[in-house]
């Protein structure tokens, strides 16, 4: 016993004698010629893996920077590390970047989530970032060198799945039901729904969030039969998104309803694409980009020419429509500062990307005091004409058809919602 | 919004429910209600099982025809575990109840990471033809999705049940967990009888797990929110009572398919373990006798 | 016992001076934010070794109680904007009562049911939390924390100070609890329940203290988190890897006495910070799970009792 104690304050001394060493090789030095470095955490493990193929988008971008000869003459280098899907691990790997790989600029984790912990420090430290999907991620902070690379325009806490009810309102929808999976991105969604609802005159019958295993739908889509409503917004992940399409399928849905669906996470993905094919047919859903006539750009469609077969070799969505290309874009939006500005300073810019609006890969984007693009762009497609399990017919126009917003509008409504899964 | 065909496609809900609720439970039940081995892993081989079967259906085979495939390497997994149990405590003469848990955690979160190493962490789900429409009966709609597992349940437990307490080596292993020595005294090595019935509770899983992914999709870490069930069941029906199972695991089922359509669905994966909590603060002295 | 007792002080005020030292020292934030998750998982082995190691009652639930001071400390600071101090204080007082709670429904009976109950209390606690939406649901919550005291440079100095107080009072708990009149009952409850019974050892007043104890220094572990990350959500503050490392550290050091948390905690965190910026948290995990089955399998005594029986043996 004696001796193992004394071990141990042996063994506290030299733990003590370790933590203090860094504090000398801590010391940053910067050159010109040093590659200019950007930092990001991605999830390429735990729950939130599946949004893994971002990493693809951010390399594409480094790998063409430096083709073209970097930036100010400086060569790019990227530094990831994986945060597990898990927030706590998310300050110190931050720590780490800026502290002791020194980045000049950051890209947050993914989704509001993983990026709430991040937002002091880098409000604390004034420092530049490039918020990744994360929905309202900068509303409480409001940091004046945060700049959100997807679409979800201003005030999008309650606002980014508004086109879903501008549809119904345009329907003539006076009952709606909301349901919405117990997580964040979701209850934001179902939460704002409500109030969009309310603010159009719509009487919300049914309003109820489930917990983020449940696989059972019967039950609650009884229930939002007996409500007897003429809309079905769904707030849902790409688990519950599956459970809920069957389940409607097993139990049935009234004739009213004209429009359903709205924010389901899944339906954007290859993997439940291909495999609920058909029975997609009818759904309204949110989406960022889809391969239609109003979007299709050489630059886009160059992008996923080169995404696709990495992303069949490392085995993760050979589609990638939802998240992959704003990753790029991520990457555009720093270039543009880095290069607009002249430097990487984080104060400088930020001023250029406030002045400027950038030429990306997914169109022109202009931002607004905190950060938001300023006008919203989430797209609210409807899917149709699906045959079979082939993923490959999703890359040609008419089967995604976007309803809104109205600038990039390729089709009516088709409804009601019995009516349009039949077809 | 109480309507009577609510309530009654909830309660039958809730009876199919725990009707699979039991086939996952009745491997625990052999081996913490009978051999007193607390296998808090069995959720944990269950879901092996469910990927066991999803690996067959992606060749085309049905489930259930997968799962009667997966009995047999199941069976030699759950000897090869209880020889690696009985290896590891009787070097130190008799197994200590902690330490054994301890070990079984460990085992349990080694066999999750290798499903997820092996099979990514999403979630995966079979796709046979009699998932995604229902039987209607009247008022009911009973989807086959669950009416199919919930079929399945009774039938492994009745056959389990019957092997049990109607052939010689069933009888050995009800009396081994107690009467060791009377069975060396009848000629029976009671490792061997211990190993036996280990073996029967892991092929159980896969049996179970065909009824888990036919349920809904399922993914590496599932086993976790089967626990309580699990558990609640097996000491709520008294300790290796297999009919007694089944009974309780039908009112878990029950009362989460009331609270999921009466009060909300976010409140039922508490709905388990607050019954094995009052169970076991309410009839200690029921589960006294029972435990050793 | 004196001359261990005085050392044992000494190392205390030595580390202490250190932690209120280093800040000013150590220039780089970075090594805070890692020293700061080191001593908290010092702190959970230490609390969960006073029930387990010493009473031998394992907690599955360990996540469960430092969840439940996450949660209460975040919900008192924001609301009410109670000093960290005090937060932290009543994070120890819930734990304290939720884990005499756990005690009193299960402990009456056998320790496999204690141990299956606290499996239960983690999913239970984050059900309740789903589905109050004043700590934010599934979602969760934002803090932000206080301005740090003119006496740290900085959040993530101020926040691995409190830290390390907390560690070091969890330990001296520890210690008084090992070699105090508790220790020597929960030791004799450990051997022989029955046993102890008989001689007149007051075995569940004593397992209800060992619960109490341990659950107070859970949750304390769990109040400063919402100022580490400055935001809270159910599945990181009830996150498996808390409930797994709880048990694995003191199995890994040891359990009979208190530097084997401490050892385990400082070895296994260490070993995870480095992993998680170099390779994939799955195979962290199947690291962690590995080892604690080495463990439990061939080493039943950790890591200072390996240490020992060596010495021991070069001795005679």
């Amino acid at each position: 016993m004696m001796k193992t104690r004394r071990e141990f304050h042996k063994l506290a001394a030299a733990t003590a004698a370790a933590l203090a060493a860094p504090a000398f090789v801590g010391s940053k030095v910067f050159a010109q010629d040093k590659p200019i470095r950007v930092g990001a955490s991605v999830s390429l493990t735990g729950p939130l893996a599946s949004t893994k193929n971002g990493l693809i988008g951010y390399e594409l971008w480094r790998d063409d920077v430096n083709a073209a000869g970097g930036l100010l003459g400086r060569k790019v280098e990227l530094v990831t590390y994986d945060d597990q899907s898990s927030a706590a691990n998310v300050p110190a790997i931050y720590s780490k970047l800026v502290d002791v790989d020194a980045c000049d600029v950051l890209f947050s984790p993914y989704g509001a989530n993983l990026s709430a912990p991040v937002m002091p420090f880098i409000k604390q430290r004034d420092l530049f970032m490039i918020g990744m999907f994360g929905l309202a991620g900068n509303d409480v902070a409001k940091h004046d060198k945060f700049f959100h690379s997807g679409p979800w325009g201003p005030n999008s806490g309650r606002d980014w799945a508004r086109g879903f009810f501008d549809l119904a309102k345009g329907q003539g929808v006076k009952k709606i039901a909301i349901i919405n999976a117990d997580l964040e991105f979701s209850k934001n969604a179902a939460k704002g729904g409500a109030e969009v609802a309310k603010e159009y005159g719509m009487e919300i019958v049914f309003n109820q969030s489930y917990p983020p295993n449940t696989t059972d739908f019967s039950s609650m889509i009884r229930n939002i039969n007996a409500g007897d409503p003429e809309a079905i917004f769904i707030a849902s992940y790409p688990a519950d998104s599956t459970a809920i399409i069957r389940g409607v399928k097993e139990i049935g849905i009234s004739d009213k309803v004209k429009i359903f669906g709205g924010a389901m996470v899944g339906p954007q993905y290859g993997a439940l694409l291909s495999s609920l094919g058909p029975e997609l047919n009818g759904l309204v859903n949110s989406h960022t980009f889809v391969p239609e006539p109003t979007m299709q750009t050489p630059a886009i469609k160059g992008f996923f020419d080169r995404y696709t077969p990495i992303a069949v070799k490392q085995g993760v969505d050979p589609l990638g429509y939802y998240i992959p290309p704003f990753y790029y874009v991520a990457g555009q939006l720093a270039a543009a500062a880095i290069t607009g500005s002249k430097s990487v300073d984080p104060a400088k810019m930020a001023a250029f990307l406030h002045a400027n609006s950038v030429d990306t890969i997914a169109g022109k984007i202009a931002f607004n005091e905190i950060g938001d693009w300023k006008e919203r762009r989430v797209l609210m497609v409807q899917l149709r004409g699906i045959k079979g399990n082939d993923l490959e017919q999703f890359r040609n126009p008419g089967h995604q058809v976007i309803l809104d917003p109205p600038s990039l509008k390729t089709g009516d409504l088709a409804g009601p919602y019995n009516k349009a899964r039949a077809s | 919004m109480i309507s009577i065909d609510i309530l009654l496609n909830a309660v039958v809900t809730g009876i199919l429910l725990g009707s699979v609720y039991a086939s996952l439970a009745l491997g625990l039940a052999i081996t913490f209600g009978i051999l007193h081995i607390p296998n808090i892993a069995h959720p944990t081989l269950v879901v092996a099982g469910a990927f066991f079967v999803y690996t067959l259906s992606q060749w085309g085979l049905d489930p259930i025809v997968a799962a009667l495939i997966g009995l047999v390497p199941f069976y030699i997994l759950g000897v090869a575990l209880y020889i690696f149990y009985s290896r590891v405590f009787e070097r130190r003469g008799g197994a200590n109840v902690l330490q054994s848990l301890t070990l079984f955690f460990g085992l349990s979160l080694v066999i999750e990471i290798l499903l997820a190493l092996g099979f990514g962490s999403e979630l995966k789900s079979v796709s046979v033809s009699y998932i995604g429409s229902s039987l209607k009966l009247g008022l009911l709609t009973i989807p086959y999705r669950l009416l199919i597992p919930a079929l399945l349940g009774p039938v492994m437990i009745g056959a389990v049940w019957l092997y049990l307490s109607r052939t010689n080596s069933g009888t050995a292993i009800r009396a081994v967990a107690h009467e060791e020595r009377a069975l060396s005294i009848a000629g029976l090595n009671p490792a061997s009888v211990k190993r036996h019935a280990f073996g029967i509770a892991t092929a159980t899983a896969v049996v179970a797990g065909a009824a888990l992914i036919m349920v809904g999709p399922v993914e590496p870490f599932a086993g976790r929110f089967q626990i309580g069930r699990v558990f609640a069941i097996v000491v709520l029906a008294g300790m290796g009572s297999i009919p007694g199972s089944l009974a309780i695991a039908v009112i878990i089922g029950i009362a989460e398919a009331l609270v999921s359509s009466y009060l909300n669905p976010s409140w039922s994966p508490g709905v388990a373990f607050a019954i094995l909590l009052l169970g076991l603060a309410l009839r200690p002295q029921g589960l006294f006798g029972a435990a050793r | 016992m004196r001359k261990t007792s005085i050392l044992f002080i000494a190392g205390i005020v030595i580390v202490l001076a250190l932690g209120f030292l280093l800040p000013w020292t150590v220039r780089n934030p970075f090594y805070f934010f890692v020293g700061y998750v080191v001593l908290q998982y010092v702190t959970i082995a230490t609390g969960w070794n006073i029930l387990g190691g010493y009473a031998g009652y394992i907690n599955f639930g360990a996540a469960g109680f430092f969840g439940a001071g996450v949660y209460l400390s975040a919900f008192l600071f924001t609301t009410f904007g109670l000093p960290l101090p005090l937060c932290i204080l009543a994070a120890a007082v819930f734990g304290a009562v939720l884990g005499l709670l756990m005690g009193y429904l299960t402990l009456r009976i056998q320790g496999v049911y204690f141990a299956i109950a606290t499996l239960g209390l983690v999913v239970v606690l984050e059900t309740i939390v789903h589905n109050i939406s004043a700590l934010g649901g599934a979602s969760g919550m934002a803090v932000y924390g206080p301005r740090p005291p003119a006496w740290s440079p900085g959040p993530s100095q101020y926040n691995f100070t409190i830290m390390l107080v907390i560690a070091v009072a969890a330990v001296s708990l520890a210690r008084f609890v090992e070699i105090s009149w508790i220790g020597r009952g929960l030791r004799a409850v450990r051997a022989s329940e029955d046993a102890a019974e008989c001689s007149g050892v007051p075995t569940l007043r004593l397992k209800l203290l060992a619960c109490a104890l341990s659950g107070a220094v859970l949750a304390m572990a769990g109040a400063p988190y919402p100022f580490y990350t400055s935001f809270v959500e159910p599945v990181t503050a009830f996150s498996l890897i808390i409930g797994l490392n709880a048990i694995a550290m003191p199995l890994i050091g040891g359990t009979k006495s208190w530097a084997g948390p401490v050892l385990g905690a400082l070895l296994l965190a260490s070993v995870q910070q480095i992993a998680t910026v170099t390779i994939s948290s799955e195979l962290n995990i199947l690291f962690v799970g590995l080892v604690l089955i080495a463990f439990v399998a061939f080493a039943p005594g950790g890591l200072s009792d390996l240490f020992g029986r060596r010495q021991g043996r070069a001795k005679s």
